[in-house]
């Protein structure tokens, strides 16, 4: 078993159903023939550094999966079948490579929290914020 | 006797307008081994970018300084990052 990463462009033309449908498409591929994806990631869509089939953005999707060396045959035949995708690249991690895997989803797991949190506390009530350090800063200046 | 008369003369001619720069240069250094990097992630394209000059060529190991190891792996992340459309391949301009 080794860990590899795949990344792949799709074509911006797709709606966000028909962007998430294909998603959902190529990990049953890696999870039919024996994988196990441990991290997906959607970045959005993005502006190419250079047009590609006279595109200039495109949906990223990348996936991190345990597997047989055989599943990445079977995973780029179907990329080529399918049209949509435009571009995509995979390759087995290092074990270097393996680490700063883990760190990196820890980050942007710690990142999301934090944006999610930040959210919560706009959501709520903001008068509530404001006044909370307001009654912190009197508390000492009582006890002088 | 003329000749040693001379050299007192001549060593007080020689003046510069600005300070020579003599050995000032500082020692490069590989980056990845100071700061303890073991893997170039190709997916920040920002980082990269340190290693690229203005046409997105990559800068050979005697301007950065990077090592051999390391010079390899800047490589390879690059041009993964160029496949998908993160880097350019050319350009004019980039920073």
């Amino acid at each position: 078993m080794n860990k590899y990463e795949t990344v792949f462009i799709l074509t911006p033309v797709l709606s966000d159903d028909q962007m998430k449908e294909t998603v959902e498409k190529f990990k049953s591929v890696l999870t039919d023939n024996g994988g196990k994806i441990e991290n997906e990631e959607n970045w959005g869509l993005r502006k190419l550094a250079y047009p590609i089939e006279n595109k200039n953005t495109g949906f990223y999707t990348l996936i991190e999966f345990e597997g047989e060396p055989t599943i990445v045959a079977k995973l780029e035949t179907a990329f080529r079948r399918d049209e949509k995708v435009i571009r995509f690249l995979t390759f087995r991690l290092d074990k270097y490579a393996a680490e700063y895997a883990i760190k990196r989803r820890a980050v942007r797991k710690a990142k999301q929290e934090e944006r999610a949190a930040q959210e919560a506390a706009e959501k709520e009530a903001a008068p509530v914020a404001v006044e909370a350090p307001a009654a912190v800063e009197e508390a000492p200046a009582a006890e002088a | 006797m003329a000749q040693e008369q001379m050299r007192p003369n001549n060593q007080g001619e020689i003046r510069y307008l600005t300070p020579l720069s003599v050995d000032t240069r500082k020692k490069k250094y590989c980056r990845f081994k100071r700061s303890g990097i073991k893997y170039i992630d190709y997916k920040d394209p920002e980082f990269l970018k340190k290693f690229l000059n203005e046409q997105g060529k990559i800068l050979p190991r005697r301007i950065t300084g990077t090592s051999l190891k390391f010079q390899r792996r800047v490589a390879k992340a690059v041009k993964r990052a160029r496949h998908l459309a993160l880097l350019p391949y050319v350009t004019d301009l980039m920073k």
